[in-house]
């Protein structure tokens, strides 16, 4: 098993920083640190899709003169797959960073647990 | 075991550290309680009732009590989950087949498909431009609306009114409060400036270039108009606002953005049209390789590059002042 985690290190490289992130977003009560989380998740994401359409020795799938048919080039879906993952991604975070933003405004805390202790006495 | 059983004390001892004051009396207080003595009946008294008096601020998240152990419960499970996730995503890696194989059935008959017609029936000599612009230009055109979207929640939690009260007394607090950063920014700086003034037009004219060879080379609207925001963010950075804002406002992003996002809806429309009737569409595929050439693939790349370039600008802004 070890020796084929290590053959696919882009993946296994994915899947222990997609990890971390998720670990990141659990464990941690600091709103900005969820956040950074979360973006690691998606960087990992990304970088097992990439790793998925590399294929050894081919050209990137932009047409050269002379060369065609498809065993020449990798694998242009998931590069198109990333883009549209990067663009969800960033629009995700600037949403999640304006709602901590306010609520630090609000509450001058971003501990999680503070925020639901204050928020709750509020409703009282 | 001793792992599992040191773990557990240090959740425990940041329980304690965290759940502050309050809890910490409460818990201690059923041991104090044996030990009465007459003298302190009234600070028990006293303290009975703060405690009722706490526990109905708190209803709504329940007893102190219950919290606690369920904030234990909920830091020891999230740690199996995280371990039994990692554990089974490894192994299922180590099942997958080798990066780079050709054999891996990832390379199906359907980027063959891409990489054999696409040229044909796109006109781009860059097959992921063809593909996002063309057989999935639906799903872009989302994207784009999701970039619009999240320009305007964030506008709409964030941005301040230069007009009222609040957004000038914000900006003088930014100003003379040495608590906040932007006390501490250069004013003026002149090697920013100067670096920018030569550097500005470099990134714009990139960015374009960018943009307009999304067809033939790698790059297209996404990355074009990142570039030709980070040039705006390079400026704003060096020059400031009021001088940004000459030629770039709120209304400059709302016309920009929404002519973009129409334009692409309008042309996309014409072409799913003549698509889904199997009518000839009058627009050229052109000679591929050309740069007027791909049919609406050239005209997509720079509404999305506009797009892209006024978002990344427009959220700087945003963050950075609370105002466009």
């Amino acid at each position: 098993m070890l020796e084929k985690l290590l053959a696919n290190y882009e993946e296994t490289a994915a899947i222990i920083l997609f990890s971390i992130g998720f670990t990141t977003l659990l464990l941690n009560r600091n709103l900005i640190k969820k956040i950074i989380g979360m973006d690691m998740m998606d960087s990992a994401i990304f970088l097992f899709l990439a790793s998925q359409g590399f294929i050894e020795g081919k050209e990137p799938p932009i047409l050269a003169e002379g060369i065609t048919g498809a065993g020449a080039y990798v694998n242009p879906i998931p590069a198109g797959l990333v883009l549209t993952g990067i663009v969800v991604s960033v629009s995700v975070s600037a949403v999640m960073m304006a709602l901590a933003m306010r609520l630090y405004h609000r509450y001058r805390t971003l501990d999680v647990d503070e925020l639901i202790a204050i928020a709750g006495k509020e409703e009282v | 075991m001793t792992i599992w059983e040191r773990l557990n004390q240090q959740l425990e001892e940041k329980e304690a550290l965290l759940d502050g004051a309050m809890i910490a009396s409460q818990e201690r207080e059923p041991d104090r309680e044996s030990a009465e003595s007459p003298a302190d009946e009234q600070e028990r008294l006293e303290k009975e009732e703060r405690r009722r008096s706490l526990q109905e601020k708190v209803v709504t998240r329940g007893t102190p009590r219950v919290r606690r152990s369920g904030r234990r419960l909920y830091n020891v499970a999230s740690v199996v989950l995280c371990v039994l996730m990692i554990g089974m995503f490894l192994y299922m890696v180590s099942e997958m087949p080798r990066v780079g194989d050709p054999e891996a059935p990832t390379s199906n008959e359907v980027p063959r498909r891409y990489i054999e017609q696409g040229l044909e029936e796109t006109g781009a000599v860059n097959i992921v431009t063809g593909m996002i612009l063309d057989y999935r230009a639906f799903d872009t055109l989302g994207e784009s609306t999701v970039l619009f979207a999240a320009v305007m929640v964030v506008l709409l939690l964030l941005r301040l009114d230069p007009e009222s009260e609040k957004f000038s007394s914000l900006a003088r607090d930014l100003r003379t409060n040495p608590g906040s950063d932007t006390f501490y920014e250069p004013k003026d700086d002149h090697i920013l400036q100067y670096t920018a003034r030569f550097l500005c037009p470099v990134i714009w004219l990139l960015g374009i270039y960018v943009v307009l060879n999304g067809h033939l080379s790698p790059g297209g609207g996404f990355s074009g108009g990142t570039l030709i925001g980070a040039g705006l963010v390079l400026h704003v950075s060096a020059f400031g606002f009021s001088r940004t804002r000459k030629f770039f406002t709120y209304r400059t992003y709302q016309g920009i953005v929404v002519g973009a996002l129409l334009t692409y809806a309008l042309s996309k429309c014409y072409s799913f049209y003549t698509g889904a009737n199997g009518m000839e569409s009058i627009i050229p595929l052109g000679t591929p390789g050309a740069i007027l050439s791909s049919g609406l693939i050239l005209l997509l790349n720079i509404c999305v590059g506009m797009i892209v370039a006024c978002t990344v600008y427009v959220l700087y802004a945003i963050f950075r002042k609370g105002e466009v």
